[in-house]
């Protein structure tokens, strides 16, 4: 075991991914051998060679055709577009072509070779245009799967994975704790299972779901509430497509009640989709309304992000409304 | 005069705009209109095996495009895309392929599908979306694909499959497996961002790929000249990119053959991305959606039916003596009582079970798309009559 920031973690991850295979291909904006904005992809070009991991066209649209042939080719191409605000000009590509490859070709071809990298969320004085969560946009697409990890250890086994997996996976990554957030992480090669939630801690008296950076709130939101007697079960859905609604399920029919939080904005958002799926599966078992405690329906803001941000104390003020329901 | 040597430029003291026009590109041009050769041409090393299979497959897919819009106008299938007139271009440059080489089309390519063999049996399959249909029935008329042969599942969004090929051609360098890609796509296409994403890090990453432009001058009702571009068409812009880059005559299935084989051959040996333009000309509607009397005269048309490809390309073939007028006369008869037979076949075919919905989405179906088929199911047993084509299959009623 070794102690790693979540970079160091996702680092390493793409090190022995491209160890394993030499077809696994890296690339994306400033990725070369300068190792990406964040750092993420530094050393694998001194490692692997300029053929591997590379630096494209600042073109969104053309890394995520570029990457679709390639894995349609039999690659494993690993893209990363640099922040989750600038994926839209490739939107086309993901849904319509990533999404779609192998259903509309009868598996004639596939581009399950294919993982698309990108920091997303806020807490970073980022402004409009370098702190949004997209998730849902894509999580309305069959045919991709969604992964979004919170912490080193989760990144890193969850990428290798994502790398590996038979279907094109978007990972998102939480750039808030790119530094910030730091574990032990096995050095070595490991796979968590994508699809499959993680309950973070257990309780009796209430569940809280939540996904990515969003976790460490519900976790510091149970402790207050601990404080007060209420004892919470967390969840961390860890994929959204497909998504665990059998583990968020069963815990719900052992609280009664449900408080999903998200950094995205209220409406339409997945924790929406959480809420209707469990009031469905558990509705006879609800001792209270399932709330959402999620950003409000604006653009990201920048002066005003402390009071926008979905920090513990609103996700710890839904949990009493809850209790006290 | 004095250099820039930071950016190895020429240094000029008064200023000069470049005139948009400035860069003119011609066209190739080896058989005239009348199939004769063009003086100073030189005709491709075909041999009468190859010429004859490259007009074999020009007549098929004239009998099927002329038959399967009359099967949609009779209602038998939905939707149908002709490629009438710019056969030469996809049937030309198809056949300057090796057959490991990828193609991505964009949708009028069936001459290339079908000079790699996809059979007449496998094309009324995709049509009629039955059960015996590469693609499995999920997609309209004319998305053909086939892994086999190396022909990559048509979509419909335009473009899409242009950065892709890049993409693809950088896996073939990468795994040095001696073949390239070849993408087609039309002049409106090209005004899509893919496109130049494409071409620009083709031209970056050097990769085996030829781009093949059919510049048919209409975007459905869009002329091209004018309307989807100002410049000199689409070839310009590959030598913008800093690629190789010809512009052919794409009613001459010669030009398209020899220019395709040098580019090949560029794309392969030194990995040099091309752009290839071929200047054709849409005879047909855009689809059987679509009709041209809206926005084109007759007269343009008959203009450019003087020019048709396949005419073109029969007169040289009889000049040569390798085709006599009954030669070809017989071969469409027997070309079309097959393509009459295979609808025929195909159209009785069933639809795929029900069970196919909701395989390939991922690699193995979800539990949650699992549960959503069993619902459908159930519901479609309390209304067998409301779901005619899926409900006779299921429980045991399999044929």
């Amino acid at each position: 075991m070794a102690k790693m920031n979540l970079l160091q973690a996702i680092n390493s991850a793409l090190d022995l991914a491209m160890a394993k295979s030499d077809k696994v291909y890296s690339f994306g904006e400033d990725t070369g051998a300068f190792g990406g904005v964040f750092r993420a992809t530094s050393g694998l070009t001194e490692k692997y060679g300029r053929h591997r991991n590379f630096n494209t066209p600042l073109v969104e649209q053309g890394i995520l055709g570029f990457a679709n042939g390639l894995a349609s080719q039999g690659s494993y191409a690993v893209a990363e577009i640099q922040f989750g605000d600038y994926i839209f000009p490739a939107f086309d590509q993901i849904v319509n072509e990533s999404a779609k490859f192998r259903y509309r070709s009868g598996n004639e071809f596939n581009v399950g070779g294919l993982t698309i990298r990108t920091p997303y969320g806020g807490g970073i004085a980022g402004g409009h245009y370098h702190s949004q969560s997209p998730e849902a946009y894509f999580a309305h697409t069959p045919g991709l799967k969604i992964v979004m990890p919170r912490n080193p250890y989760m990144a890193k086994g969850l990428l290798l994975s994502a790398i590996f997996d038979p279907n094109p996976v978007l990972f998102m990554e939480p750039k808030r704790l790119y530094r910030a957030s730091t574990g032990e992480v096995p050095e070595g090669e490991y796979t968590l299972e994508l699809g499959k939630a993680d309950v973070v801690r257990e309780g009796k008296d209430l569940t809280i779901v939540a996904w990515g950076a969003q976790v460490e709130m519900a976790e510091k939101a149970a402790d207050m509430a601990a404080e007060q007697g209420i004892d919470c079960e967390i969840i961390d859905l860890v994929s959204l497509l497909p998504w665990d609604y059998d583990t968020v399920a069963a815990s719900v029919k052992k609280t009664g009640r449900l408080v999903v939080t998200q950094e995205a904005p209220l409406t339409n958002g997945f924790a929406s989709e959480v809420a209707a799926t469990i009031q469905d599966k558990c509705f006879l078992y609800l001792e209270s309304p399932i709330a959402r405690v999620c950003g409000l329906d604006t653009p990201y803001p920048l002066s005003h992000e402390k009071e926008y941000f979905v920090d513990h104390l609103k996700v710890y003020e839904a949990i009493k409304a809850s209790m006290t329901y | 005069m004095a250099q820039d040597k930071q950016h190895q430029l020429d240094i000029v003291t008064e200023p000069q705009f470049i005139d948009g026009s400035a860069l003119q590109i011609p066209m190739l041009q080896i058989l005239k209109e009348d199939g004769s050769v063009q003086k100073g041409a030189s005709v491709p090393a075909i041999d009468k095996e190859l010429a004859l299979k490259m007009h074999d497959t020009m007549q098929f897919i004239r009998i099927l495009d002329e038959r399967m819009i009359a099967a949609q106008r009779q209602g038998r299938i939905s939707f149908y895309l002709s490629s009438l007139g710019e056969e030469a271009a996809s049937i030309g440059s198809a056949a300057a392929l090796d057959d490991g080489d990828m193609i991505m089309g964009q949708y009028r390519e069936q001459g290339a599908l079908a000079f790699r063999g996809f059979t007449v049996e496998q094309f009324m399959n995709q049509l009629f979306s039955n059960e015996r249909d590469l693609g499995k029935g999920r997609q309209m008329p004319v998305h053909y694909g086939c892994a086999a042969l190396n022909f990559m599942t048509i979509a419909s969004p335009l473009a899409t499959q242009i950065p892709q090929a890049t993409g693809y051609a950088y896996g073939q360098k990468m795994d040095q497996t001696g073949n390239c890609t070849l993408c087609y796509f039309g002049e409106g296409a090209a005004s899509e961002g893919d496109f130049h994403a494409a071409l620009n890090m083709a031209a970056v990453y050097k990769v085996p790929v030829i781009f093949f432009c059919r510049n048919n001058g209409y975007a459905i009702s869009t002329p091209s000249q004018g309307e989807q571009y100002a410049g000199d068409g689409i070839a310009p812009r590959g030598v913008a990119y800093g690629m190789k880059t010809i512009r052919v005559d794409g009613n001459d299935i010669f030009a398209v053959y020899q220019a395709t084989q040098l580019a090949r051959k560029l794309a392969v040996e030194e990995n040099e991305p091309v752009l290839i333009e071929g200047m054709s000309y849409r005879m047909a509607g855009h689809s059987t959606s679509d009709d041209p009397t809206g926005y084109r005269t007759r007269e343009e048309e008959a203009a450019w039916r003087a020019k048709d490809p396949l005419a073109r390309f029969e007169s040289y073939l009889m000049a040569q003596k390798w085709l006599t007028k009954e030669a070809a006369e017989e071969n469409y008869a027997e070309k079309k009582a097959a393509v009459l037979a295979a609808l025929k076949d195909a159209e009785k075919v069933p639809v795929p079970h029900i069970d196919e919905l909701i395989k390939d989405v991922y690699d193995t179906p979800t539990k949650q798309l699992q549960e959503q088929l069993e619902e459908l199911k159930a519901h479609i047993r309390k209304y067998p009559e409301a779901y005619p084509k899926t409900a006779s299959r299921m429980d045991g009623g399999e044929k």
